[in-house]
């Protein structure tokens, strides 16, 4: 997967017979042990590493819970409590599984705003950027279907406002959404094709992040400065300098994880899902789970027609609009300096858009009416303002700081103790 | 300094090593969950023994309950039956191996051996799997008035005893025990 | 790295701040927190005020709840011995068959059975209590919780506050009212300031001093006979609490060392870049 040339040799005859007929080693050898990082990554830059293991973690403790899970409507909701009374460890791999899909979100969150951050998604790594995109929409699918499975009030009732986005769509609405549910309403046919698609996604999304990972070692990846390695003093080689770093941030994050898996594992669920599904009662507020909460609140903040598009269809798009301009993020960025580092004035918008995301998301968890749903348009329209109007004009308006010659440099500097240098290029 | 640098070396090896060795055991503690998983869970151990009320089982019934997911046949034989078991001598059995699990693995297959003992000898209990390949004999039929497998044509005779056809043992009789005059604790 | 880190610190405040937690303007009144013996992260049930729950389920609620995912069998955790477990067992009866007639009969109840329910359907159960069905009491402790609002669910992360399903259910027994302070209250209801969805609800205050004897010597007081339901209910919720507290110490404690050792070593091996 490495881009540059190969320095592997193998040692013993057994290796040479292998190198001349499947050369895993060498491709092993090349991408996670010799392979080059940049030697001012920090800590921000671990969360990659922990995104792969929280998917291992999900895939392995998802294929388990399957041995014991029944998709049929009417034993659904008992076979996940049969997990959690008489399968042996059952409540700690179904705890593992819905408490890692909520820490899977924490991690991929911060991966993506330190991407934001640090212009990582500029020419040449625009395609890095939009595989990490596909996969972050297939978490979304995948989350959201296996959220449907426990068959609670919130699973039910999630599963049929979401689909109901689909009636939005004019006039083929109604039929993509009893096409997606296999019914009228979601019923036994939408719990078991959810399944059966919950459990296929996770592979696609591993094939991506093969994809994702081959882009990123072709074009090696970006670091703080932003400025692209020029020299041998600028890497170090992957193993043992990132492998034993990303290992240290992954027990640090598992700490975390095991905190809420074994203390407060209902702690990011809801009540309502502890009640089977009852097509005939919804809860008092329905809410989706917290990584939803933000577009949740886009959706809701369009109460008003524009134009010929109904305020329905309206929120839907803002919805769907607020994932897909992320795609187009690398092409919306005219600034030359990749690195927030160097960035005043964009250092401040970006945390401004930060807190904003999160405003949004405390707003989805709030009923939408009185001042909550004018506090919402405001934020909606900060969100799409730092996409369309922040990124491509403060590119072009903002006077950047001088980045330095090298990352070597940058590193030397930050070394030195008291100068003003070691200060502000301290994100190393 | 040559000393100096080699202390470093075994500290630094001595790091590398207990972290090495913790990583493993964290590894194999995390596995641990993923193999439990598989073991029956606690509703089934929880069927892993049952008390069967006999009570209503008179000489020449017999009852038929699920047991760890098989079949158990418990008769109540008659005077008649026991005797024509007690007729067969040793030598003309096919196994003469008791087969039960409430005995020593190689006390031979007499009457007695096979029923639930002294006092209790009507009694027969035993898991109703032909020791061929598994099917379920019917009773009361075959040659020798006992068991009679259709599949591939085994006869048992009225102590559960494999006389003829293709059945290399005779039906096992698993761990049980009359907890009472009327109720057989079975597992 | 340093602003990137406070930006963290915000985001995780903001992950706290997303959690789901509506506006309603019910309850009237929020649920006092009580202390618990499994409350905290070496927190256990306390096996004779489960004993005394039980007991309560069994002469009060059990007319009209179901409990339809413990088995008897689970009820060895609550300290009772194998034979006490099936003595209890065999005061009910259960349904099973068909029987060679194709009827269905009643036995007595095993260990590995489960609490029979009151009423054959959710119909007949609405039916029976003026149109309410009572809910089933075996997840209720975790299904009910009224929310903590902020900052106090950002602080709840630290304290593992995870006690909301009995304090609410202990407010709501012991927190009916006679007078209605001027809210409208339909008739067949009863005012409780405490009820999550309205003012008032179809359950009769079902508690009374007295009206269950305790051989241990506890009060027998509504606020005690309340504490003890949702003590029961919380482990009839959540059977492996203990278990899962006592791994999770284990591993927190693995965990750390583990990362102290990696962490060292990181150290030893960057030690020669920088």
């Amino acid at each position: 997967m490495s881009g540059g040339h190969s320095t592997y040799t193998p040692k013993t005859g057994f290796g040479r017979w292998m190198d001349a007929r499947l050369p895993l080693p060498r491709l092993v050898y090349d991408s996670f042990v010799a392979y080059p990082v940049p030697r001012n990554l920090n800590y921000a830059y671990t969360f990659g590493g922990i995104l792969t293991l929280m998917l291992a973690v999900q895939i392995l403790t998802g294929i388990v819970l399957a041995m014991h899970y029944a998709s049929n409507t009417e034993i659904a909701f008992n076979s996940v409590e049969k997990i959690m009374r008489d399968v042996n460890s059952g409540w700690l791999l179904r705890y593992l599984h819905s408490n890692g899909a909520s820490f899977f979100f924490i991690a991929v969150y911060v991966h993506i705003f330190r991407g934001l951050y640090y212009g990582s998604y500029k020419a040449p790594r625009e395609l890095l950027w939009i595989l990490g995109c596909i996969i972050y929409l297939l978490m979304m699918a995948t989350a959201f279907m296996g959220y449907v499975l426990p068959w609670g009030q919130m699973s039910f009732w999630g599963a049929t406002v979401i689909t109901g986005f689909f009636t939005a769509i004019p006039l083929v609405g109604d039929w993509i959404q009893q096409l997606l549910l296999g019914g009228f309403a979601v019923d036994n046919p939408t719990l078991n094709r959810f399944f059966s698609l919950h459990y296929l996604l996770p592979f696609m999304i591993a094939g991506v992040v093969v994809l994702h990972i081959w882009a990123l070692h072709v074009t090696g990846q970006s670091n703080p400065t932003g400025i692209e390695v020029k020299q041998k003093t600028d890497t170090v080689a992957f193993t043992p300098y990132a492998t034993i770093k990303d290992g240290f941030a992954m027990v640090v994050f598992f700490l975390v994880f095991a905190y809420f898996v074994f203390y407060i594992p209902n702690y990011l669920g809801h009540p309502d899902n502890y009640i089977e599904a009852n097509p005939l009662k919804t809860p008092a507020h329905i809410v989706p789970e917290w990584y939803f909460l933000p577009f949740y609140a886009i959706l809701r903040a369009i109460t008003f027609n524009i134009g010929p598009i109904d305020s329905k269809l309206g929120g839907v798009l803002a919805m769907f609009g607020a994932i897909a301009v992320l795609f187009v993020v690398p092409w919306l960025d005219t600034s030359k300096v990749r690195s927030a580092v160097y960035r005043p004035w964009y250092k401040l918008f970006f945390w401004l858009f930060v807190a904003d995301a999160i405003f949004l998301g405390w707003l989805g968890s709030r009923p939408a009416e009185g001042t909550y749903v004018a506090m919402a348009q405001a934020a909606t329209l900060y969100y799409f303002a730092f996409f369309v109007v922040v990124m491509p004009v403060l590119g072009l308006v903002e006077t950047p700081r001088r980045p330095p010659n090298s990352i070597t440099e940058a590193v030397l500097e930050k070394n030195k103790p008291g100068t003003p240098a070691a200060q502000t290029a301290g994100e190393a | 300094m040559s000393a100096t640098d080699s202390t470093e070396h075994t500290r630094r090896d001595f790091l590398y090593v207990a972290t090495g060795v913790a990583g493993a055991v964290g590894a194999a503690g995390a596995i641990w969950p993923f193999i439990d998983q598989m073991r029956p869970d606690a509703s089934t151990r929880a069927l892993a023994s049952i008390q069967v009320d006999v009570s209503g089982v008179e000489p020449g019934m017999s009852l038929t309950v699920k047991w760890r997911g098989q079949p158990v046949f418990i008769r109540n034989r008659t005077d008649e039956e026991i005797e024509a078991a007690r007729q067969v001598p040793l030598d003309d059995l096919k196994d003469p191996i008791a087969r039960n699990d409430n005995l020593p693995a190689d006390a031979p297959a007499t009457d007695i051996d096979r029923s639930a003992g002294e006092g209790k000898e009507n009694w027969l209990v035993m898991i109703g799997i032909c020791t061929h390949l598994g099917c379920v004999p019917l009773g009361q039929q075959g040659d020798f008035g006992g068991w009679f497998c259709p599949c591939h044509g085994s006869h048992y005779d009225t102590a559960g005893r494999v006389r003829k056809g293709p059945a290399p043992e005779n039906m096992a009789v698993p761990a049980f025990e009359f907890i009472s005059d009327t109720v057989v604790q079975i597992g | 790295m340093k602003t990137f880190l406070n930006g963290l610190a915000a985001l995780g405040l903001g992950i706290a701040m997303a959690t789901p937690a509506d506006a309603a303007e019910y309850p009237l009144k929020k649920p006092p927190q009580l202390e618990w013996s499994f409350d905290g992260p070496f927190g256990a049930y306390d096996k004779g005020q489960l004993q005394r729950g039980l007991k309560i389920y069994r002469e009060v609620c059990s007319s009209c709840h179901s409990l339809d995912l413990v088995a008897f069998r689970n009820l060895e955790d609550l300290g009772y011995t194998e034979e006490q477990v099936r003595a209890i067992a065999a005061e009910y009866e259960v349904e099973d068959g068909p029987d060679e007639n194709g009827d269905m009969f009643t036995r007595p109840a095993t260990p590995s059975d489960h609490f029979p329910a009151p009423f054959a359907n959710p119909q007949q159960a609405a039916a029976s209590n003026n149109g309410a069905a009572p809910p089933d009491f075996s997840l209720l402790a975790k299904a009910r919780a009224v929310e903590r609002g902020f900052p106090t669910f950002v602080f709840d992360i630290f304290t593992q506050y995870a006690e909301g399903g009995p304090d609410y259910i202990h407010a709501l027994l012991t927190g009916y009212e006679e007078d209605a302070e001027g809210h409208e209250v339909p008739e067949g209801t009863y005012y409780n300031p405490y009820f999550l969805n309205a003012v008032s609800l179809s359950m009769a205050p079902p508690l009374s001093d007295g009206m269950v004897t305790y051989e241990d010597g506890s009060p027998e007081t509504v606020d005690q006979y309340a504490r003890d339901i949702a003590a029961f209910m919380m482990w009839a919720a959540e059977p492996h609490m203990e278990a899962r507290k006592e791994t999770g110490f284990t591993v927190m404690v693995f965990l750390v060392l583990f990362g102290g050792l990696v962490y060292l070593t990181k150290r030893k091996v960057w030690a020669e870049v920088h």
